[in-house]
């Protein structure tokens, strides 16, 4: 029998280790709470603050931005960010929706060697290459054959393209969990291979796709520089889809750098707003999650 | 009964021909499919075509001059820049984890609130983590344009996704081998750095990664954070440009967009390599699971 000697002194030592490592862990986890809290205090605090100054109604529903004259209206770029974000959705979606039900129930093992790597590939791209890459090749290929370079239609092929590996990998997730005995269920009764997918498959995995496209969606309004290279930027509400736009992003993009005093609570104000769509946002994403369960 | 003993592809297409709707669907998906690798494909061929040939050993140099937009500086900005933030961001993020899965119970209440705050943390736009160092670090502390401020700002954004990656490292990590070391007579602190840990390692290496990867990548938080001077700063206390803003700089200066196209390019090595490495270890975690 091996005796086991402790010390009085041991024991505390070994105690207290215990206990201090044990706040200092507590202390670490606490720290994505101190994080939002303080994200949330010092935005809000100026945000409010800015748009109680200049009014709530004016700032919200004003169209008019001019910085100079101090006429601070957003709704131009409101709109502007939900035009391009509903672009983005209207592209994206459907190739990142159908190309994951590929990847997960058509694809060929050889071929899937190379689109998995490739869609990881493009999540890593950053959004300067994509900005780029939209300004040098998007916005000149419309300008050669539409006639129009920097436009809502440019903004949103180019988010659409970038959402498309959030699309892709959560959806892809959500329709490998469904069951294989669904899929199987439906074949038996004589559905074909595409039937079966589509219509067993799939709608079981409805809620994890929609969580896929609402991260895609808030990939897209919360692009800053890529719009910003593409977008035009004019502060007027767009009349089509070839007009510039300029959305709450690049707003902050564009005149963050040399705006001051006033305009500068402005900007901060702006980026409050975007911050409560993508709270919005996450809240609905939250919300399906839990219907999921 | 032909869906499922459909072999050659001639018999698949015979049975397709006669249901158009599942004709409709099959093609749908293979050209989804297609674009999204043309895509892929077209992106990556561009600026590999178009930037290559202006990788010059010129622009490698250590100078930053109007003449030669050297793109060093920026390079080792960008691995200050990573470092700095890695070592603030990493152990909070790592303890944190191992808090909630190896003290806290799973469940409660405090855990909860925290996975709302870190996916509050991880849907907040870049633009808005801007601002939010700029107002915090910039202007409250004092900070001003600093590699400090922006390094600040960068481990606040990472650090969701470091706790989530460690905290999935630390789930796979069997029950078995924490009550093995319990049965010794270890402590938790000693199995928690012991025995868990490690063989949570590369799972934890993995997330590392990919935050080393939106940190290469990050734009839109820096450039009123550390801002956008070119040259190589001589502390943290002062401003300097990382590889992605300095490839912004270029872009939107208009006067060097070879010099961007380039910059583009290693940018995209950058990825493909930290890409790599994280398939590599997150297969490893995996195998050890299996």
């Amino acid at each position: 029998m091996v005796r086991v000697e402790i010390t009085e002194r041991g024991i505390s030592l070994k105690t207290f280790a215990e206990k201090f490592m044990k706040l200092i862990f507590l202390i670490s986890a606490c720290a994505s709470i101190i994080a939002v809290a303080l994200i949330c205090i010092f935005l809000f605090s100026n945000g409010f603050r800015t748009m109680s100054k200049i009014g709530i109604w004016d700032f919200l529903t004003g169209t008019i931005w001019q910085p100079s004259q101090e006429i601070f209206g957003i709704l131009p770029m409101i709109i502007g960010s939900i035009y391009v974000t509903a672009g983005a959705i209207i592209i994206g979606v459907p190739i990142g929706l159908l190309c994951a039900i590929f990847m997960a129930k058509f694809c060929p093992k050889w071929l899937y060697r190379f689109l998995k790597p490739a869609t990881n590939l493009m999540a890593g791209i950053p959004s300067i290459v994509y900005g780029f890459f939209g300004l040098v090749v998007i916005v000149r290929l419309m300008q050669n054959y539409l006639f129009v370079g920097k436009s809502v239609l440019a903004a949103s092929i180019m988010l659409g393209i970038m959402i498309l590996p959030t699309i892709i990998s959560v959806s892809e997730a959500a329709i490998r969990a469904v069951p294989e005995s669904y899929y199987e269920g439906s074949l038996a009764l004589g559905a074909t291979h595409e039937r079966s997918v589509f219509f067993t498959t799939l709608p079981a995995a409805k809620s994890g796709v929609m969580a896929g496209i609402i991260l895609g969606i808030g990939r897209a309004i919360g692009e800053a520089l890529a719009v910003n290279m593409v977008a035009g930027n004019q502060p007027i509400i767009p009349d089509s889809i070839f007009s510039g736009v300029r959305t709450l992003t690049s707003n902050i993009v564009l005149e963050m750098g040399y705006a001051a005093d006033l305009h500068r609570e402005v900007l901060i104000a702006t980026g409050v707003v975007l911050f409560v769509f993508i709270l919005i946002i996450n809240i609905l994403f939250s919300l399906i999650k839990k219907g999921d369960k | 009964m032909e869906a499922i003993n459909i072999s050659t592809p001639r018999q698949k297409w015979n049975s397709l021909k006669k249901r158009p709707a599942s004709l409709i669907l099959f093609l749908a998906v293979w050209v989804a499919a297609i674009i999204v690798s043309a895509i892929i494909l077209i992106i990556v061929g561009y600026v590999l075509i178009k930037g290559i040939p202006h990788l010059k050993p010129s622009l490698f140099e250590w100078e930053y001059t109007t003449k030669n937009v050297s793109m060093m500086p920026a390079i080792i900005n960008t691995v200050s820049m990573t470092f700095l933030s890695l070592i603030m961001s990493v152990p909070i993020g790592i303890f944190s984890a191992i808090y909630l899965v190896e003290y806290a119970k799973t469940g409660s209440r405090f855990v909860k609130f925290i996975r709302t705050t870190t996916e509050t943390l991880t849907g907040i736009p870049s633009i808005v983590y801007g601002q939010f160092g700029f107002l915090i670090f910039v202007i409250a502390c004092g900070f001003k344009n600093s590699m400090l401020s922006g390094a600040l700002t960068l481990s606040i954004m990472i650090l969701p996704s470091i706790m989530r990656t460690t905290e999935e490292a630390l789930l796979s990590v069997p029950t078995t081998f924490r009550e093995g070391s319990f049965g010794l007579g270890a402590g938790r602190l000693r199995t928690v750095f012991r025995v868990v840990l490690p063989s949570a390692v590369p799972g934890i290496l993995s997330g590392i990664i990919l935050a080393i990867g939106r940190i290469v990548g990050e734009t839109a938080a820096l450039i009123y954070t550390s801002g956008t001077v070119a040259g190589i700063p001589k502390d943290i206390f002062s401003s300097g440009r990382t590889l992605s803003v300095h490839m912004y700089a270029l872009t939107s200066e208009g006067l060097y967009m070879n010099e961007a196209y380039a910059t583009a390019v290693v940018i995209l090595a950058v990825v493909l390599i930290i890409n790599t490495i994280s398939e590599i270890l997150a297969k490893k975690m995996s195998a050890k699971k299996g």
